[in-house]
């Protein structure tokens, strides 16, 4: 059977992908926010996922206004690096596993989770920042990956409880998998940043730590914070925080912390990172 | 952080999920209306993405945004690269990156447009810990305060 044996969530600034493609990674500026990586690096070397189910949001690469799909899952063979405007980033293709999910996939529908299927699409830097993050600069990522994009632009954007009952239900699809798989599930984006308005700029060093604290806690309260807290807290582009909530809702009730990074700032962003793994609860004596 | 457990859980009703968004200083959440309204410039914008376009945008910007559904006003705002007019006008921020990197702007010197400060100073203000939330959560809770401050220097 397919297990998740991790979750991490991480930042997705575009500058990151731009100081590793110009290997600028351990200048003054770089050096102290991917020096938090280092640990995570090492540690994918030696826990090899098969699969990262990797949940984003794509940045008016792959989807324009035409159409905007709350979740939509990539079931494609391969995806490439999107051209944002200043070329497609230097990274290998990504590839599909497209049973796994087709089987994700269709496990969430009859779960009664509406899911948008991608067949075909370009990945932007929500999705291949944080892999350049995790994985460096190898001739082919190490793993498959099942990309997860979340409408976290045009409101309204899903509720926490909603991304956090899909990680539930990410998790039940997963573990009814006959493949004896190795699956991760990464949450991205944030943490504070605004990106727009006279209020650009905002960064919120408290809040984003107490967010890292409740998603390490043993409860699910996270799940009940409401949008306007992130926008009022976190700035306009905090609120993808609440994708993290989907690979901390796959987790089930209790983690244990592994790694946990924080830098401010990233260009408009404050760089957060967490690595989480799911313990097993023993079963209460009958 | 608000005690999570006592806020009302599921269903919201939109008009005060839309209104509270209201309450936030400097800040045009891109909400439903805003993408309707600023549906072209959103297009047009993306429309950059596209090596061609954005020569033929470059040649003549004017005879380029005419090709567009867009009123005069969001023509104007989008040849006077006026990044807040045209979030007004609801454009959204990832859309008119295109045009960021068109200009050859990063993002955080297009970003720093919308504010206060010049390029400079925004990235200053960066490195020192960004913008507090500090009174930049509600304009309403602002006003409160201001006016408790008005009182009490009137005594
Ligand atoms: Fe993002």
């Amino acid at each position: 059977m397919a297990r998740i044996t991790a979750g991490v969530a991480s930042s997705h600034v575009p500058l990151l992908g731009v100081a590793v493609d110009q290997g600028k990674t351990r200048d003054d500026y770089f050096g102290p926010i991917f020096a938090g990586y280092d640990w995570t690096r090492e540690w994918e070397k030696r826990e090899k996922p098969d699969v990262v189910i990797l949940v984003y949001n794509d940045h008016a690469s792959a989807f324009d206004m035409k159409i905007v799909p709350t979740f939509a899952i990539g079931c494609g063979e391969r995806y490439k690096s999107a051209d944002e405007g200043w070329g497609p980033r230097p990274v290998p293709d990504v590839i599909g596993d497209p049973d796994l999910a087709w089987h994700i996939a269709q496990s969430l529908i009859l779960d009664e989770f509406d899911m948008t299927i991608i067949n075909e699409m370009d990945v932007d830097h929500g999705l291949t920042v944080p892999l350049s993050m995790m994985f460096g600069q190898p001739e082919a990522w190490p793993c498959k990956v099942v990309p997860l994009a979340v409408n976290v632009v045009t409101y309204p954007v899903p509720s926490g409880n909603r991304c956090w009952a899909l990680g539930e239900a990410i998790r039940r699809a997963v573990e009814s998998y006959p493949e004896d798989l190795n699956v991760q599930i990464w949450g991205t984006g944030g943490m504070s940043h605004q990106l727009q308005g006279p209020r650009a700029g905002l960064l919120n060093r408290e809040w984003d730590n107490k967010f890292l604290d409740m998603l390490e806690a043993d409860n699910d309260d996270a799940r009940w914070i409401p949008h306007i807290e992130y926008l009022r807290e976190t700035g306009s582009e905090g609120i993808e925080m609440v994708m993290w909530l989907i690979m901390r809702g796959a987790l089930g009730r209790k983690v244990k912390t592994v790694h946990r990074h924080y830098h401010i700032p990233c260009s408009n962003t404050a760089i957060g990172h967490i690595v989480l793994e799911p313990v097993e609860e023993e079963t209460a004596p009958a | 952080m608000t005690d999570a457990r006592n806020l009302p859980r599921p269903t919201q009703n939109i008009h005060e999920y839309l209104a509270e968004f209201d309450d936030i200083p400097g800040t045009r959440v891109y909400t439903a209306a805003r993408a309707r309204k600023g549906y072209h410039i959103n297009q047009f914008a993306m429309s950059l993405m596209k090596a061609e376009n954005r020569e033929r945008f470059k040649a003549d910007e004017k005879a380029y945004l005419d090709e567009w559904d867009i009123s005069d006003e969001g023509k104007a705002a989008l040849l006077a690269r006026d990044y807040n007019k045209l979030l007004d006008l609801g454009g959204n921020v990832y859309f008119l990156a295109k045009l960021f990197s068109t200009d050859g702007l990063s993002f955080a010197e297009a970003v720093s447009t919308m504010t206060e400060y010049t390029f400079p100073e925004y990235r200053e203000m960066m490195l020192r810990g960004g913008r507090s939330p500090e009174g930049n959560r509600s304009i309403k809770a602002n006003r409160a305060a201001a006016g408790a401050a008005d009182s009490k220097g009137a005594h």
